[in-house]
């Protein structure tokens, strides 16, 4: 029988882009989207997304990719389609503007998973590079009444149960979770594959279905935010670093053990 | 404007005692109560042992809810997100305050959504709006780049809040409390996960988490023999390794070593970081360090903002030095 998998994918600012070009709208309270930098997919979910692929590559399996946002980049968001999964959804709707409200997001993407007829397993990035929250995936699966298995290093199905190495801070554990299941994915599963020529003209073939909280029949006036943003700034930093030099770097190190010495850190 | 009756706090016991953020999240209740008057209570998973009640008392509590079980004995999702949601139906707390440590990244969130209120995650600090009596946390947020202040505006309000973002207050055995034993029944389905086994990978010597000196490694080090450099200096200083994130991904140390948002936080003395660029991510497991030092090629770099002592250059001429020298300096 086919399994039936869901990824849960996030577009996000890029990580990455210099510290210069990160600026604060104060007056709403969001942060200014640089034009120059494209957003990126959340990298965690890249690593979902593989995670689901390595599963295709021995059983059959259909992936399918869920969004949920206001705006989409369209050529960012098909990524996890270039890579080789089957369908993408985006849930967009202006009630997700600027929404910070977990509740919020985790119940417009459990009404879709109940519209798309549920699923064997949910992959989820372990958290998103904006807020880091680690929270959705948790939501999710208490709205569903399904089980969370968080911080997979390798994700594995056996019978009818889902194996998962779980990242631990000494090292990891072996969990056995009953299906369906709500897993979360860190990095350390490994390098997300690259998209190959085949999969990107795949992609671009395919139109994603578009539903906002009308198609999944939501009663809006029930999803008050249970958490909201009432200010957003830059954080003062007071320290003063003093450099230390000398004649070389080596003596600059020399000065460096003097100082800490002189300071009795060591 | 709501009346407010009491902010309770989850713990769980660790090797016999109560988890040190317990102390913690009793200095947060605390400072909250002196606003607006609430009981500060403490729940404490898997004991019935007096003792561990006192010292939360001690320690700030006015009251303590002891819940034993052996389902307790070892933390799982399922089971402990159940108990406390049974609690917090019985007692009907206004405020729930959980550490953002292992168990509660998982608690925190289950339980949130099972009392389908919202939940503040990830706190540095917390504080009561006088004028509505709603919970406001300050919470960074874009990997340190922006603090966001958050309100909760359902019920309970809960908060997760950052291991080391408070500091307990000082004991004070003249301090007096409830103690109330609490009995739950646990539906024998109720566990959906199993641990089939647990695999430890944690290096030898002093713990990355209990050192006194951190000296870590990152991107620009270029490979894992470097991590020996460290480790030498590391051992004269008596001190441990950590890493980045990149350096732990390039797979030259194991993922015990990463210091930061998705590995470990550590809150040493002195930590000495080499070739790190201090992205927020990194900073955000080692804000807690008294000095930083960092030796970076670029003076750019971020790490520079969060240092007192900083060197430009190159570690490669860096590092053999400064060894030399401390281990003179500590010979003598």
């Amino acid at each position: 029988m086919s399994l039936k998998i869901a990824v849960l994918a996030k577009q996000v600012i890029d990580p990455d882009m210099p510290p210069s070009a990160f600026k604060i709208d104060s007056s709403v309270n969001q942060v200014l989207t640089p034009n120059s930098i494209p957003p990126v997919v959340n990298g965690f979910d890249e690593n979902a997304v593989e995670a689901a692929l390595r599963i295709k590559d021995v059983q059959e399996a259909s992936i399918t990719v869920i969004s949920s946002g206001t705006t989409f980049a369209l050529d960012v968001m098909k990524k996890p389609l270039s890579m080789g999964a089957d369908e993408l959804v985006l849930l967009q709707d202006e009630l997700l503007v600027n929404s910070i409200d977990t509740y919020m997001v985790a119940s417009v993407l459990a009404a879709a998973i109940k519209k798309l007829g549920g699923f064997d397993l949910i992959l989820c990035g372990r958290q998103a590079s904006d807020w880091d929250n680690a929270q959705l995936p948790l939501g999710l699966a208490e709205l569903l009444a399904l089980p969370c298995i968080t911080l997979g290093k390798k994700v594995e199905l056996k019978e009818n149960h889902v194996l998962v190495e779980r990242v631990t801070t000494d090292g990891y554990e072996i969990i056995e979770g009953q299906l369906p299941c709500v897993v979360t994915v860190s990095n350390e599963l490994g390098q997300p594959r690259y998209p190959t020529l085949r999969g990107i003209m795949a992609a671009t073939r395919k139109k994603p279905t578009i539903w906002t909280s009308v198609d999944l029949g939501l009663d809006v006036s029930a999803l008050t935010p249970k958490i909201s943003l009432t200010d957003l700034f830059t954080p003062e930093r007071n320290q003063e670093c003093e450099m230390i030099e000398g004649e070389n770097e080596a003596d600059a190190a020399k000065n460096l053990a003097l100082k800490l010495r002189e300071d009795k850190l060591i | 404007m709501p009346e407010l009756n009491e902010i309770l706090i989850v713990s769980y016991i660790r090797e016999g005692m109560t988890d040190s953020t317990a102390n913690e999240l009793l200095r947060a209740a605390r400072d909250l109560s002196d606003q607006v008057p609430m009981i500060v209570s403490l729940a404490i998973l898997g004991t019935d042992d007096d003792a561990l009640a006192k010292i939360a008392i001690s320690a700030g509590a006015d009251k303590v809810y002891l819940l034993n079980d052996p389902q307790l004995n070892q933390y799982q999702s399922d089971i402990f997100v159940h108990c406390m949601s049974e609690i917090c139906t019985m007692i009907n707390p206004s405020i729930v305050l959980i550490a953002r440590n292992a168990e509660g990244r998982e608690l925190a969130p289950r339980l949130a959504f099972r009392l389908r209120t919202g939940l503040a995650q990830d706190c540095l600090e917390v504080a009561m709006d006088e004028s509505t009596n709603r919970l406001l946390a300050n919470r960074p947020v874009y990997g340190g780049s922006a603090i966001a202040v958050v309100a909760c505006n359902a019920d309970p309000q809960i908060a997760a809040i950052r291991p080391k973002a408070y500091e307990p207050l000082d004991f004070d055995e003249s301090r007096t409390g409830e103690i109330i034993k609490v009995e739950i029944s646990i539906p024998q389905d109720l566990v959906k996960t199993k641990i089939l086994d647990r695999v430890s990978e944690e290096s030898e010597g002093v713990q990355l988490e209990d050192a006194r000196i951190v000296i870590a490694g990152g991107r620009g080090l270029g490979g894992p023999e470097p991590f020996e450099q460290l480790g030498e200096l590391a051992n004269i200083l008596d001190g441990a390794v950590g890493a980045s994130r990149a350096a732990v991904d390039s797979g030259w140390v194991p993922h015990s070593f990463q210091v930061g948002l998705t590995g470990k936080t550590i809150t040493p003395d002195v930590y000495i970081t080499v070739a790190i660029s201090g992205a927020s991510q990194h900073m955000a497991g080692c804000s807690g360090s008294k000095v930083i030092v960092a030796i970076n090629k670029d003076p750019e770099a971020n790490i520079f903002k969060d240092a007192k002592y900083g060197i430009v250059g190159d570690w490669e001429n860096i590092l053999p030095a400064l060894t030399e020298t401390i281990r003179e300096l500590t010979d003598s």
